[in-house]
């Protein structure tokens, strides 16, 4: 069965995630097995760019919209400018973000068609394509297919796929696109402290409850409240979490324990009510191991697991284990990985 | 103010799931209002609450979702309808979109729709986006602080939580709004909201109440669910004499075994 492929190339302000890519990666082997034709697309302001480096990924053709009214990714305004670009498409695959989730939904009502989020793998059987994405945080497989609609609007998971090499050339086409007056207002935007996404890291190291519980450090003299002192704690055990997060290049996470108890930010939380999390390594510092954690994390390809408690239900899912209270082991393990890595 | 607050039924998170012949299982654990869902009561209770107004929970599901409707109408909620329909079993996102979008147009126009950013069962995270473009409405996602709402002047100022940062955006109402947990606590159900709400009647409206001729037809499909055999690695124990002599030992191993 030949199909037609067609991967939006999710960005903000010009800026592609690394996940873009891989959805063009996905693309490229959806073409290999489906036939058809493989097409990039990417609508926003200042975006010729994201359409060149798709080409040079592989794809047959790369188109781009540009208007001034899509200089903030607003979902109705993409949503407007994508709709009468798909036509043709069998599929239209997108990388998962909080944008492409708004937008592919909202793509799915206007060309009155099927969308599956959050994706893991693709795969063809008897010429259907079927589309599995984990539910119930991670404990059940389901197997998403099309009835009778087209295309079929998929999101795909950070790290699921594999992105490609870039290497070609071509000169990308541009398209009009009518994104209409957007219905919201971008005022401003804060930018967050920084630091590596969770999603897209290769190396997730988590702090939990556990980091808080160093008995050895005295608290300021000024510090009576025993809420303020448990916090004080914890933020002296997140920056030991930090410190070996920044040795591998890895991203800061957290139990919902810490976040609950007020140590990290939500932001950080990992687990079923926080962010699915895939990296190549894994390393979880005072962390138990909850049910709803594990969902978050249980894909990770390594994972390390550091508790004092030999009985953690984490030692079960982790490949290598250290009985040790965190602020014990992470120095050290941070300083032998500096040396061993050179950074 | 008219709110609507868009909720669902899901199984407690610590449920352990398992599929018996093709039908999602979970056992004798609990059925619980979506704990996103929480998020998204508070926040529309606590606007009737600065502004004045009703709030309506509705919930597309099975007749014993009227028991995550009855815990809204226990934390404050003023009415709840259930939108149920055997025709309704199969709905996808966008299915389930088009149903709640009849539902809203069926109550007095609101002027905010609340959702939560996802169900912990399927986790789309898609239906109120669609809700949002099937009514034609600003969708505002990823809300974890509202900064201001002016029903007179019809507008509504939120910070939105994204990767890269918080985005301030403002819209016009009526508005719909998905929240993160980061935008409040949800309050626990009173004793006496508990009393009232396990008096309450809550309607149900089928296909027809909601004057729909047919139940919109699902777009996709998933006939095959499985459970994912949890990997039995077996964990290796660094041993060591002292926490630097393990800190080595686990360094090396991660390197022996190019993890890193």
């Amino acid at each position: 069965m030949a199909g037609n492929t067609v991967v939006y190339i999710d960005h903000v302000q010009g800026k592609a995630p690394p996940a873009a890519w891989e959805a063009v990666g996905a693309g490229l082997a959806l073409k290999d097995e489906f036939g058809g034709s493989l097409k990039a697309i990417v609508v926003g302001q200042g975006v010729e760019a994201l359409a060149a480096q798709a080409l040079a990924c592989g794809v047959d053709e790369a188109l781009f919209g540009e208007d001034e009214r899509l200089m903030d990714f607003r979902p109705e305004a993409y949503a407007s400018a994508l709709s009468g670009q798909l036509g043709d498409a069998d599929v239209v695959l997108f990388s998962d973000s909080v944008r492409t989730r708004d937008l592919a939904g909202m793509l799915a009502v206007d060309l009155d068609t099927g969308v599956v989020s959050d994706v893991t793998a693709l795969e063809i059987t008897a010429g259907q394509l079927f589309a599995s994405r984990p539910i119930y945080a991670g404990k059940l497989i389901s197997k998403v297919h099309a009835v009778d609609a087209r295309p079929l609007l998929i999101t795909l998971r950070s790290r699921a796929f594999g992105a490609p090499a870039a290497s070609g050339s071509g000169q990308p086409t541009r398209i009009d696109v009518d994104p209409g007056d957007p219905p919201t207002r971008v005022i401003e935007l804060k930018p967050s402290e920084g630091g590596v996404s969770l999603s897209d890291a290769a190396v997730v190291v988590s702090g939990g409850r556990g980091t808080s519980n160093n008995p050895s450090l005295v608290p300021p003299s000024d510090m009576t409240d025993e809420k303020d002192i448990e916090i004080w704690r914890a933020h002296q055990g997140f920056k030991l979490v930090q410190d070996l997060a920044a040795v591998l290049g890895g991203a800061v996470g957290a139990s919902r324990a810490a976040v609950d108890a007020g140590y990290i930010p939500y932001s950080h939380q990992v687990g079923q009510t926080g962010k699915v999390v895939s990296p190549d390594l894994y390393i979880a510092a005072g962390i138990s191991g909850a049910i709803q954690h594990l969902a978050g994390m249980r894909t990770a390809k390594t994972i390390v697991a550091i508790n004092t408690d030999p009985d953690a239900p984490i030692f079960k899912l982790a490949r290598f284990g250290v009985v040790q209270d965190l602020y014990k082991i992470l120095p050290p393990l941070t300083e032998a990985l500096r040396q061993r890595l050179g950074t | 103010m008219n709110i609507v607050v868009c909720v669902k039924q899901t199984p407690d998170t610590a449920a352990t799931v398992t599929v018996e012949g093709g039908q999602v299982s979970w056992g004798d654990s609990p059925l619980v209002l979506n704990p996103w869902d929480e998020y998204a009561v508070e926040q529309a209770l606590r606007t009737k609450e600065a502004h004045g107004g009703h709030v309506t929970a509705i919930s597309l599901g099975p007749e014993s979702a009227k028991d995550a409707l009855k815990q809204a109408l226990a934390m404050g909620c003023d009415e709840a309808i259930l939108i149920s329909d055997p025709a309704l079993a199969a709905a996808d996102s966008l299915a389930t979109a088009q149903v709640l979008a009849s539902a809203v147009r069926k109550l007095d126009p609101p002027d905010l729709i609340f959702f939560g950013k996802a169900s912990v069962d399927s986790a789309s995270g898609l239906t109120f986006a669609q809700t949002a473009r099937v009514l034609g409405r600003p969708l505002l996602s990823q809300v974890a602080a509202v900064n201001l709402v002016d029903p007179d002047g019809g507008s509504i100022s939120v910070e939105r939580l994204l990767p890269e940062g918080r985005e301030v955006v403002e819209a016009g109402l009526p508005a719909v709004v998905s929240v993160t947990k980061e935008i409040n606590e949800p309050r626990y159900p009173s004793f006496m909201g508990i009393r009232k709400a396990s008096k309450a009647e809550i309607p149900t409206w089928d296909i027809g109440a909601l004057g729909m001729d047919s139940a919109p037809k699902a777009k996709v499909a998933w006939p095959e669910i499985f459970a994912i055999a949890l990997e039995s690695t077996s964990c290796e124990m660094i041993e060591g004499e002292t926490p630097d002599a393990m800190a080595a030992k686990l360094a090396d191993r991660l390197l022996e075994e190019k993890v890193l």
